[in-house]
């Protein structure tokens, strides 16, 4: 191919999970709290259907990781997480790509419900989970409703600083 | 090698990888201290997130402050300068009361208490997993803050320092589902343990017997057993208590006395030596 298919623009996409990370452990008032966005979720899932061949289980392992030190959580409880995630996002990125919107944030929805349970599957095993489950998958309803915003600012991102 | 139409970049293995990696570590952190020194270092990075994080509610009560009227703060100086009144013919009386109970003491024969040394620190994030109920301060091991160190705000016990980073320090809540602590009746020293619920403003508790001297109000301050915190503080004020012949012991449930949800600044306290229990030699 005539393009040129080097990779570039890394600090961008660190910068995007260190800025979802810290959206992560922003204090909000204790109602919403149980419907905080999964932010990394959503940023990571970007980055791997956008970019999967750069992408994957590595950096949702790295960026899981991140988040346990960052809220203090058992060290993979979020990496185990992410990582799957990460899989997942690979694994149908293809289709995720040709989706109209409604169709993407739904499968979103499915993708972040999935993290949230494989997180609370780990803490119910450490014994740190006491909230009904229902209760923390609305946090996977409120991330597919922001999919598409989300979704429009990175892909600026990626055109304005070309990533590739 | 990125061609548009490649077939895939699923990679199981490398999931497989990550996942054995994770249980891994969930078993080391588990189960082992092996992964303290690693989360210290990486702190050094998470410190700034939290910092950055909690700069928009700062911001809007810097924006509260500038707000106010000079009639506000007027009044509120007022109230401020009588509250200070109050308190110092109370630390008067302390005083008294303190030597007092310092006589007292040896002519018990037992050695005084001496109250630790106290640094304020301040309230950068509150965890936002509401399965744990965890805040975080800005003070770290930089500035001699210790696991196991007493976290007190204004009216009362708060929780326990779980683990420290150089800037940053993690304090598990009494009211986390996990802590449990020895407390006693202020009114007649019935003991028992003070255990938390995962909800913030209700603890509960454990094992008192039928026939104990309990009402509702009491006050349960902490004893000091177990050496993690200092003893006399007031930690909660008993709301119901329900008999259920069914049942071998009293469901006792009680409120945190400290404003847990609304506290800013907190209380580090140093507690100087740990408890040490003497065994009685013989058979005594």
């Amino acid at each position: 191919m005539a393009m040129d298919n080097r990779a570039s623009g890394t600090p961008v996409i660190i910068m995007t999970l260190y800025v979802a990370a810290i959206l992560e452990v922003m204090p909000l008032p204790g109602p919403v709290e149980f419907m905080r966005p999964e932010f990394l979720t959503l940023v990571l899932v970007y980055w791997v259907i956008a970019l999967p061949h750069r992408i994957g289980v590595a950096w949702g392992l790295a960026a899981g990781l991140f988040q346990d030190v960052l809220t203090g959580s058992l060290l993979g409880q979020h990496a185990l997480a992410l990582s799957v995630l990460a899989y997942l996002a690979q694994l149908s990125h293809k289709r995720m790509r040709v989706f109209p919107p409604i169709q993407q944030s739904l499968v979103l929805f499915l993708m972040a419900g999935v993290t949230v349970t494989v997180s609370y599957i780990v803490q119910d095993a450490a014994g740190r989970a006491h909230v009904p489950p229902w209760l923390m998958l609305s946090s996977a309803l409120t991330s597919a409703l922001l999919w598409r915003p989300v979704f429009n600012s990175l892909r600026w991102l990626r055109r304005r600083f070309l990533v590739r | 090698m990125a061609s548009l139409f490649s077939d895939s970049y699923s990679s199981g293995y490398r999931l497989l990888v990550a996942v054995t990696l994770c249980a891994l570590l969930m078993w080391l952190d588990h189960r082992t201290s092996w992964m303290e020194q690693p989360r210290w270092l990486a702190s050094f990075t998470t410190a700034p997130a939290h910092y950055i994080a909690n700069i928009p509610p700062s911001l809007g009560g810097w924006v509260t402050d500038q707000a106010q009227t000079m009639g506000d703060l007027k009044s509120e100086n007022d109230r401020l300068n009588r509250q200070l009144l109050i308190l110092q013919q109370k630390t008067q009386r302390l005083a008294v009361l303190e030597a007092e109970n310092v006589r007292l003491r040896e002519l018990l024969n037992s050695s005084a208490r001496v109250s630790g040394r106290v640094t304020v620190a301040e309230i950068v994030a509150i965890e936002p997993d509401p399965n744990r109920h965890e805040l975080l301060l800005n003070r770290g091991t930089l500035e001699d803050v210790q696991a196991g160190q007493a976290v007190l705000d204004a009216r009362g016990l708060i929780g326990q320092v779980i683990s420290t980073g150089p800037l940053t320090s993690r304090v598990l809540l009494i009211t986390d589902a996990t802590h449990a602590l020895s407390v006693q009746v202020n009114r007649n020293g019935v003991r028992s343990i003070l255990a938390g619920t995962g909800h913030p403003d209700r603890l509960q508790l454990l094992y008192v017997p039928d026939t104990a001297d309990l009402q509702q109000g009491d006050l349960l301050v902490s004893t000091g057993l177990g050496g993690r915190y200092p003893a006399g503080y007031p930690v909660a004020e008993v709301t119901a208590i329900s008999r259920d012949p069914g049942q071998a012991f009293l469901t006792v449930q009680a409120r945190p006395v400290a404003n847990i949800d609304r506290a800013s600044h907190v209380l580090l306290v140093e507690t100087d030596e740990p408890v040490s229990v003497e065994v009685p030699d013989g058979d005594g």
